[in-house]
C-alpha cells in the first residue's frame, strides 16, 4: 500500500480494497518500524486513527475528496491546535498550539489523516536537519548522510514511505533542497499563495509553505488542497487557484528553457551536472527548446540572504521571551535576566548565530551599509528574473551543488552550509515559484532538477515535472530496505 | 569587517540573548565570516536602485473595523509560564 499513489490510495479507499484505518495501520506500523530515522518529532496515533475512522464515514457516504483517508504528515513548524508544536526548537518543547494554521486547517477539512509531526531544522533555520534540538533525520537512501533541510523529516519520511505526502516550508530552499537530496518531489510556491498564518515566522518575507511527495501527481493534489486566498495572512494573494490537476496533460512542444550559466560554473560538482545536462536532453526530447541565458546578480544571492533573512528573523524572533509560552528560565533575577537567560538556554547555535546576525544588520550605523544595500540586491536579483522570464518559459538548473554530505561533514563550518543553498536562495529573494524533481542518482545518492517560472505558475511546473515523469521513473525508485 | 568578542557582547545584549562565554569565541569568528561574505555586495554599485522589502511590491490589505476574533484568553493564557488573575507574571520592575 505504501508504494501507491494518492489517486490508486483513493481509488482502493473507494473500492473497498482497504479502509483509511487499515492504511493508516499500515504507516504508522512503518513509522514504528524505521524510528532509527528519527523523521517524526510527535507521532499522534490516537488522532490519526480516529481521523481515519471519521474519513471511512464520509468515503461511505460519498462525500469525499481525493485526501479524504489519505495518510500525511506536517512539518513542525505549522501550528496543530491541542498537539505539541515545536519548530524543532527546545524553545518551544512545551507549546501546546492554541488554535490550527490555516494549511493544517485545509488539510483537515478535505478528510486528510495527519500521522504527526515531521522533525526539521531549529526555527527552519539550517540546510542538514542537523540543527534540531530533536536530533538529526537520517537520510534513508544512505543513513550516515543528511536528508538536507530545513524540511529534512518531510523529504526522508516520504523518500521511506512513512508518509504518502507531506507539508513544507520553504525560505531559502527548505523544500527543494531536501526534496532533492531524498529523491523526492517538491514545489515552493510563489510568495503569497499559500497561507502562512499559524506557520511560525522565521523570515516573513520570504517564508512560504508547500507540498511535498513523490511523485509530481500527488504533489499537485496535495497543492490544490494548500493553495488559496487566507484573509488572515496579510500578504496572501487573494487570485482563483487553477485546477492543478487537470493542468497535467499538456505536452511540452515549443516549451523555452533557459540555462543560466551561473548555475554551471564553479562550485557545481561535475556528478550533479551530469545528471542535470542529461535531464535538460529529456526534455528536448520532449519538444523544448534550450537557451542560455546570464544572471550576473545571482552570485550575490547568498549575501543578500543572509542579510535580509536574519534581519527578519531577529524581528520575529524577539516574540520568544520566555512571558507568555515557552520556556521560561529557572529563577529569573529580574526581566533583562529572564528575557536574556530564556532565550540564551532555549535556542541553538545557529539560531543564535543568526539573530546575532540580524541585531547587528538593523543596528544604528549598520542599518543602510547592510540591510538597504541587501534590499537594493535584492531587488537587482528580482530584475534579472523578470528578464530572463520575459525571453523564456521557465529556468533550469540543479538544485543543489553536491549529492547529501555527511552527517556533521558541515557543522563546524556555518559558511559552507550556507553555500549548499547556493541556487535556491535567489528565488526566494525574488518570491518566485521552483520546484524541485528527481532527476537521477550520483554515486547511489539522489539528484535534483530544479524548474523556476514565473509568478502563480505553479500549475506550468507541475506539468513540466509531470511530463518528465511520463518518461523517467526516478520518482519511484524506493531506497534499499524501504520499498 | 571583523567584530571582536566585545562587539559581540553587546549585539548579544541588544538582543537580550544569553550566550555562552566559551562561545563567544566561535560567534565572533562565524559572524565575522559572515561579514566578509557580505563585502561582495558593496563591489556592485546599486545607486538608485529601489530596495525591495517584499516579493509582491503590495499595499497592506484593510479591512472593515469589525470584530472577527473570539475571546481566546484563557486558552493562551493556559499555555502561559505563570499567570494569575488573567495578568502574565514576570520578576518585579518597579519596587
Amino acid at each position: 500500500m505504501h508504494n501507491k499513489s494518492i489517486k490508486e490510495l483513493a481509488s482502493g479507499l473507494r473500492s473497498g480494497e482497504f479502509s483509511s484505518v487499515e492504511l493508516t495501520q499500515a504507516f504508522l506500523a512503518r513509522i514504528k518500524q524505521h524510528q532509527s530515522l528519527n523523521c517524526f518529532i510527535s507521532v499522534t496515533e490516537d488522532l490519526a486513527l480516529q481521523a481515519a475512522k471519521l474519513a471511512d464515514h464520509r468515503i461511505a457516504t460519498g462525500n469525499a475528496d481525493l485526501l479524504t483517508g489519505i495518510p500525511i504528515a506536517q512539518k513542525d513548524i505549522f501550528c496543530t491546535q491541542g498537539i505539541k508544536t515545536t519548530c524543532g526548537s527546545k524553545m518551544l518543547d512545551n507549546f501546546i498550539a492554541p488554535y490550527n494554521a490555516t494549511v493544517v486547517e485545509k488539510l483537515n477539512d478535505v478528510g486528510a489523516v495527519m500521522l504527526g509531526k515531521l522533525n526539521m531544522d531549529e526555527f527552519a533555520m539550517g540546510s542538514s536537519n542537523e540543527t534540531s534540538y530533536y536530533g538529526v533525520v537520517r537520510n534513508p537512501w544512505q543513513t550516515d548522510s543528511v536528508p538536507g533541510g530545513s524540511s529534512g523529516g518531510s523529504a526522508a519520511a516520504i523518500a521511506a514511505r512513512l508518509s504518502v505526502c507531506a507539508t513544507g516550508t520553504d525560505t531559502g530552499g527548505s523544500i527543494r533542497q531536501p526534496a532533492a537530496l531524498c529523491g523526492i518531489t517538491g514545489l515552493k510556491p510563489t510568495y503569497g499563495r499559500v497561507s502562512r498564518y499559524g506557520m511560525i515566522a522565521y523570515a516573513s518575507s520570504l517564508d512560504q509553505g508547500g507540498p511535498m511527495a513523490r511523485s509530481a501527481e500527488d504533489t499537485a493534489i496535495l497543492m490544490q488542497a494548500m493553495a488559496g486566498f487566507d484573509p488572515k495572512d496579510s500578504s496572501s494573494v487573494d487570485m482563483p487557484v487553477p485546477d492543478y490537476q487537470a493542468g497535467l496533460g499538456v505536452d511540452l512542444k515549443g516549451l523555452t528553457i533557459g540555462l543560466p550559466k551561473e548555475f554551471f560554473g564553479d562550485g557545481l560538482s561535475g556528478n550533479v551536472a551530469a545528471v542535470i545536462e542529461k535531464a535538460i536532453q529529456e526534455y528536448q526530447k520532449m519538444g523544448a527548446v534550450v537557451k542560455e541565458v546570464s544572471m550576473p546578480n545571482l552570485k550575490l544571492a547568498i549575501p543578500a540572504y543572509y542579510v535580509i533573512a536574519p534581519a527578519e528573523c531577529s524581528a520575529n524572533l524577539s516574540r520568544f521571551d520566555g512571558v507568555r509560552f515557552g520556556y521560561r528560565c529557572e529563577n529569573p533575577q529580574d526581566l533583562t535576566d529572564l528575557y536574556t537567560r530564556s532565550r540564551g538556554e532555549a535556542f541553538g547555535k545557529e539560531v543564535k548565530r543568526r539573530i546575532l546576525m540580524g541585531t547587528y544588520a538593523l543596528s544604528a550605523g549598520y542599518y543602510d551599509a547592510y540591510y538597504i544595500k541587501a534590499q537594493k540586491i535584492r531587488r537587482l536579483i528580482s530584475e534579472d528574473f523578470k528578464k530572463t522570464l520575459a525571453e523564456v518559459d521557465v529556468i533550469m538548473g540543479p538544485v543543489t551543488p553536491s549529492t547529501a554530505f555527511g552527517i556533521g561533514e558541515k557543522m563546524g563550518n556555518p559558511i559552507e552550509m550556507y553555500l549548499s543553498d547556493i541556487y535556491t536562495i535567489a528565488i526566494n529573494l525574488a518570491g518566485l515559484p521552483a520546484m524541485s524533481i528527481p532527476a537521477g542518482f550520483a554515486e547511489g545518492k539522489p539528484v535534483g532538477l530544479q524548474v523556476i517560472g514565473n509568478y502563480f505558475t505553479e500549475d506550468r511546473l507541475l506539468n513540466i515535472a509531470h511530463q518528465y515523469q511520463q518518461v523517467t521513473d526516478w520518482h519511484q525508485r524506493s531506497p534499499k530496505g524501504f520499498e | 569587517m571583523t567584530l571582536t568578542a566585545d562587539d559581540v557582547k553587546k549585539i548579544a545584549y541588544l538582543a537580550r540573548l544569553g550566550i555562552d562565554q566559551q562561545d563567544v569565541e566561535s560567534y565572533t569568528k562565524d559572524l565575522s565570516g559572515m561579514l566578509e561574505l557580505m563585502t561582495q555586495m558593496s563591489e556592485t554599485n546599486t545607486d538608485g536602485v529601489l530596495p525591495m522589502a517584499h516579493p509582491m511590491d503590495q499595499s497592506q490589505r484593510l479591512r472593515v473595523d469589525e470584530v472577527t476574533e473570539q475571546d481566546n484568553r484563557n486558552n493562551f493564557q493556559a499555555i502561559a509560564p505563570q499567570v494569575e488573575e488573567g495578568l502574565y507574571l514576570v520578576p518585579k520592575v518597579i519596587e
